[in-house]
């Protein structure tokens, strides 16, 4: 039994889509169902997800045909991976554009923290429950998101110096 | 009174002056990137900069002679780097090593400083992504030359007028004129 058909089984109404490519398995998760999931993922014996690999953002905004259209203009990817079973999974979860806000993982992992104030300074997208969301990488001043497909790709920020 | 015996004595104080310290370089490192491994080569055995009075870094801005700004300077950094020149005591020189620091290199987005000239005055510049540690050596001994003369620069660069920067470092380059020559192929 695969680990998507396992995840499948608990939250069935939860999943949006799922799918598999050589090995990587891939579930895309309801916003609302995040925090559930990823509990099971990492308390549950026969998933054990004890290491969070990799968390970030895409911004899909000029993405043509895409699965993602515009009432969902990102999507969260998470990847996971167990040191004790030896395997891993990616979960991904849309994010809406008006209010772009999905819950930390921070708590389960302490290893989030950086990552989704990484993703809040570059994309702008909030952590529900983080507990010191900040700007990590660019500074305060810093006006809007920097990888964020609208961001002007010529427009120039500096503190000091003349506007180059 | 004097007249000129006393321009002779002046310049010839100022001749001596200028051959002690351009073999008593006390050097800032400000390194941030991949450069600095080239800086470090430079520095070490096989290449030696300390041949040239220069191998010896300070690590305090009060104590140094010549700010080496060495690897990518963001806008986070500019006013870090911005002090540190403050802090150091007259006479200065700055010397921008690697292509990032005289032009912002192969990088136009919104983190990168495009040339540190846009901040402080630079003397001289290595361009090289990154500098061969001979490029290096050269740059230092045109540095030497400079100090030798009393000669620093003052100016900072203008990217509206282009003015304070050598022409060589000034590519007819953008990344608009880049996404149009894209997007007609």
């Amino acid at each position: 039994m695969s680990l998507l058909e396992k995840l499948q089984g608990k939250f069935a109404a939860d999943i949006i889509e799922t799918h598999a490519f050589r090995g990587d398995e891939t579930a895309v998760v309801r916003p609302a169902a995040l925090k559930a999931v990823a509990k099971f993922l990492k308390d549950s014996p026969e998933m054990d997800f004890n290491f969070l690999m990799d968390l970030t953002a895409v911004d899909y905004l000029f993405f043509a045909g895409g699965r993602v259209q515009k009432e969902c203009r990102f999507e969260m990817v998470y990847h996971f991976f167990s040191l004790k079973h030896n395997h891993r999974i990616r979960i991904k979860v849309p994010v809406d554009e008006k209010n772009p806000e999905v819950d930390t993982l921070s708590d389960l992992w302490p290893g989030a923290d950086w990552y989704e104030r990484e993703v809040w300074d570059m994309f702008g997208i909030k952590f529900r429950g983080h507990p010191n969301l900040k700007r990590i990488l660019m500074y305060e001043e810093f006006q809007g998101h920097a990888l964020r497909k609208d961001y002007p790709f010529n427009k120039r920020q500096p503190l000091i110096g003349p506007v180059n | 009174m004097f007249g000129p015996a006393e321009n002779f004595i002046t310049t010839k104080v100022n001749d001596a002056l200028g051959w002690a310290r351009k073999f008593s370089i006390f050097q800032y490192p400000f390194v941030t990137a991949c450069c600095g491994m080239e800086y470090m080569a430079t520095n070490c055995s096989h290449y030696d900069q300390d041949r040239f009075g220069a191998g010896f870094p300070r690590f305090s801005p009060r104590q140094s002679d010549v700010l080496f700004v060495v690897g990518t300077i963001s806008h986070k950094m500019a006013p870090v780097l911005k002090m540190v020149f403050d802090q150091m005591c007259e006479p200065k020189w700055v010397v921008a090593f690697g292509v990032c620091t005289c032009t912002g290199g192969f990088y136009d987005n919104y983190s990168t400083v495009m040339g540190i000239d846009t901040i402080i005055p630079v003397d001289i510049y290595i361009p090289g992504c990154p500098p061969r540690p001979e490029n290096v050596l050269d740059g230092l001994i045109k540095l030497q030359d400079k100090i030798q003369k009393g000669e620093q620069s003052t100016t900072l660069y203008d990217p509206r007028t282009k003015i304070g920067r050598p022409a060589e470092l000034q590519a007819d380059y953008s990344i608009e004129r880049h996404i149009k020559h894209i997007e007609s192929a």
